[in-house]
């Protein structure tokens, strides 16, 4: 009788576990599946629609705006160009300054300068992508560069200016899981390549450079994704003429009210990702075996 | 002319801001000598290795490898390797790149063919010869302190430093190693500086052991010697276990003291400095040089509390009236049944100039040593 009792009270333990775990894994789950699987799938529908007349969607299923992505190769082009461009930019900006937090700042001062690379954060990236629209704009820096002779500068509304802005925005983005790997570093590898030999040079790009690639790696994929789907530095760094895919969506989707196109282009920047991802977890999981960062 | 030794610190101070790590050290090491740095933490031994690795600079004075200033050179500039505490092996290497990591650094480049050989020889010297493809947290603790002792070893340096090589393998893995090390050493003939805090490694392996405390060696010489003839009371307490009897300074007579003990017995000790009439020390009195016997003889008398029987040995923790609790050791003889019980009054003998009187340090407690026996044995 007594292992009968003991069975009951260990199934309803289990069974009571099992049910507080849903519960609380209900509120994600019913957020993803109404905001994140529902539009995808709506978008996925889409993309192999049509256009109504009037704008929207009409059903049907075809593979035109598929085809029909050449269109917009310029908007695809400078996304596909300006997006690793960008995190390179930005990764060859933090890689150093990460570096210098982690392994070379006393202990008391790096909580400060590492709160110092966190707080603009807490402005938002519209404020300060407009305080760069001033200083890049006529009367900016061209003003100043005037003051002192140099003429005719234009700094706004070229690719340059979107770069710079992209490399000041996501900058944290990327000093942080490169700042991680590096502070998690076993200071005696470093030590131990000395000792065997090895110059500065031998053991940073032997040693420090091989096991910071994860953070590297995580920098850069999530920097990297977040440009694919970058929107407002071009708008207001780039002008009408830096054209990313962000703006592409916003003109179809709000402008032309070209829903099934849009939701083409949508589809294909997230298998993008999904494949930008995936590349950079091969190549951390080869170099580094299993010691990621997990930022994302 | 004598040969010019491996490592040589003269007047070598070594400072952290206030604290002074290491204090006016002048030592010499003979080449292809077996050394070991002893001392409790905080003593200084890892920072003079790490002084003779190139990875801390002496404040004050020199330290020469091989007749050479290394002031200002690189640890990569030096003819020599360490094998660090817990390894430090490259994670992302496997183990025959960890083991040629040394030989690819070398400047003019070697073929991978010579790198190649070099690497699987020095792999069957540690006998892991097959474990090259493997990775490094695929190895149990014992194959990594191999692997680091073939990276080290592979590049032919002119010292092998060790830095508490064998903290992190269990006893049964520790006592193989020191004799795979001790071997090793004789094989190869360079010189081994080994740093640890384990009495017993120091005096088991090396040839020469350099007892340290407080950033200054306090003696140096042969194991037997250091455990024979202790300069100190802290070295006679450090090395090897030891009772510790307080008592004054009775008379002199030649070369010994008389030791008036506690409970007022006198006896005759060794002296390693002048004494004073009347001076408090402490008589240092090895386990096993204690004899027990029936309770009519001997020169102290006291009652067996615990007996701990070792197999080839037995110790016992004594009370003995008005002076504490002492630890005799005793050789057990099979088939003799020689053993003392619990509770059985014995005498407790020693040979005349066995006991070793040190005067008294004030941090040096005799109560406060005796009760840690009775701590151990308990």
């Amino acid at each position: 009788m007594s292992a009968g009792i003991g069975a009951d009270s260990m199934h309803g333990n289990r069974f009571r576990h099992n049910f507080l775990t849903a519960l609380l894994l209900a509120p994600a789950t019913v957020w993803l599946v109404v905001f994140l699987v529902l539009p995808f799938i709506a978008i996925a529908v889409f993309s192999v629609g049509e256009r109504a007349p009037e704008g929207g969607y009409q059903a049907a299923f075809t593979l035109a705006q598929y085809a029909n992505l050449p269109a917009r190769a310029t908007a695809f082009w400078n996304t596909m160009v300006l997006a690793p461009v960008g995190a390179l930019a930005c990764l060859i900006v933090a890689y150093p300054v990460a570096y210098y937090l982690a392994l070379q700042v006393p202990q008391r001062w790096r909580l400060i300068l590492l709160a110092l690379v966190v707080i603009p954060f807490w402005t938002s990236l519209l404020m300060r992508t407009y305080a760069w629209m001033y200083i890049l704009g006529g009367r900016g820096i061209p003003a100043l560069l005037a003051f002192v002779g140099i003429e005719d500068v234009r700094l706004i509304n070229t690719p340059g200016a979107v770069l710079l802005g992209i490399v000041y925005g996501y900058l944290p983005l990327m000093i942080l899981p490169i700042y991680v790997s590096l502070e998690r570093l076993d200071r005696r590898l470093l030590e131990a390549s000395a000792d065997l030999g090895a110059t500065p040079l031998s053991t940073f790009l032997g040693v420090t450079l091989k096991l910071s690639l994860p953070g590297v790696m995580t920098g850069f994929s999530l920097v990297m994704i977040l440009l694919l789907g970058e929107y407002l530095i071009p708008t207001l760094l780039g002008g009408g003429k830096v054209f990313f895919i962000g703006n592409a969506l916003v003109d179809l989707f709000l402008q032309s009210r070209n829903w099934p196109f849009g939701s083409a282009i949508a589809i294909t920047l997230v298998l993008v990702s999904v494949v930008v991802l995936i590349v950079a977890n091969r190549i951390s999981n080869r170099v580094a075996g299993a010691r990621r960062v997990d930022l994302i | 002319m004598t040969a010019v030794p491996d490592i040589e610190f003269r007047g070598v101070t070594k400072r952290y801001g206030a604290v002074t790590a290491v204090s006016g050290i002048d030592l010499a090491v003979p080449p292809s000598a077996f050394v070991a740095l002893l001392g409790p933490s905080g003593c200084g031994k890892t920072t003079c290795l790490r002084m003779i690795g190139g990875f801390e600079q002496p404040s004050e004075g020199q330290v020469f490898i091989r007749g050479q200033d290394m002031a200002g050179t690189p640890p990569y500039r030096r003819p020599v390797n360490m094998v660090f505490q817990q390894y430090a092996l490259f994670p992302h290497l496997d183990v025959e790149a960890n083991v040629s990591y040394g030989l690819r650094q070398a400047r003019p480049r070697l073929s991978s063919r010579e790198i190649g050989q070099r690497a699987g020889e020095a792999l069957e010297m540690v006998r892991l010869a097959g474990y090259g493809g493997r990775k490094i947290h695929e190895l149990s603790g014992g194959q990594q302190q191999r692997v680091a002792l073939a990276r080290a070893l592979v590049n032919k340096p002119a010292v092998l430093l060790l830095d508490e090589p064998l903290a992190a393998l269990d006893k049964k893995l520790r006592t193989d190693m020191q004799i795979e090390l001790q071997n090793l050493q004789r094989e190869i003939g360079i010189t081994f500086v080994l740093v640890t805090h384990d009495q017993e490694e120091a005096l088991s392996m090396s040839d020469f052991v350099c007892v340290m405390n407080g950033g200054r060696i306090v003696q140096l010489g042969q194991p037997s010697e250091i455990y024979d003839e202790p300069a100190d009371l802290f070295v006679a307490d450090f090395v090897g276990k030891t009772n510790l009897l307080a008592g004054k300074v009775a008379g002199h007579a030649g070369d010994l003291v008389s030791v008036a003990l506690a409970d007022g017995t006198v006896i005759a000790a060794r002296k390693r400095t002048a004494l004073q009439q009347g001076e408090t020390v402490s008589v240092s009195l090895r386990p096993e040089s204690l004899s027990l016997g029936a309770p009519t003889s001997g020169q102290l008398k006291g009652v067996v509390r615990n007996r701990i029987f070792l197999g080839s040995t037995a110790e016992y923790a004594i009370e003995v009236q008005g002076i504490g609790t002492l630890l005799a050791k005793a050789d057990h003889l099979i088939g003799q049944g020689n053993l003392f019980k619990p509770g059985e009054p014995v005498a407790i003998g020693f040979a005349t100039g066995t006991p070793l009187a040190f005067p008294e340090t004030k941090n040096n407690g005799t109560n406060q040593r005796v009760n840690k026996h009775v701590e151990i044995i308990s």
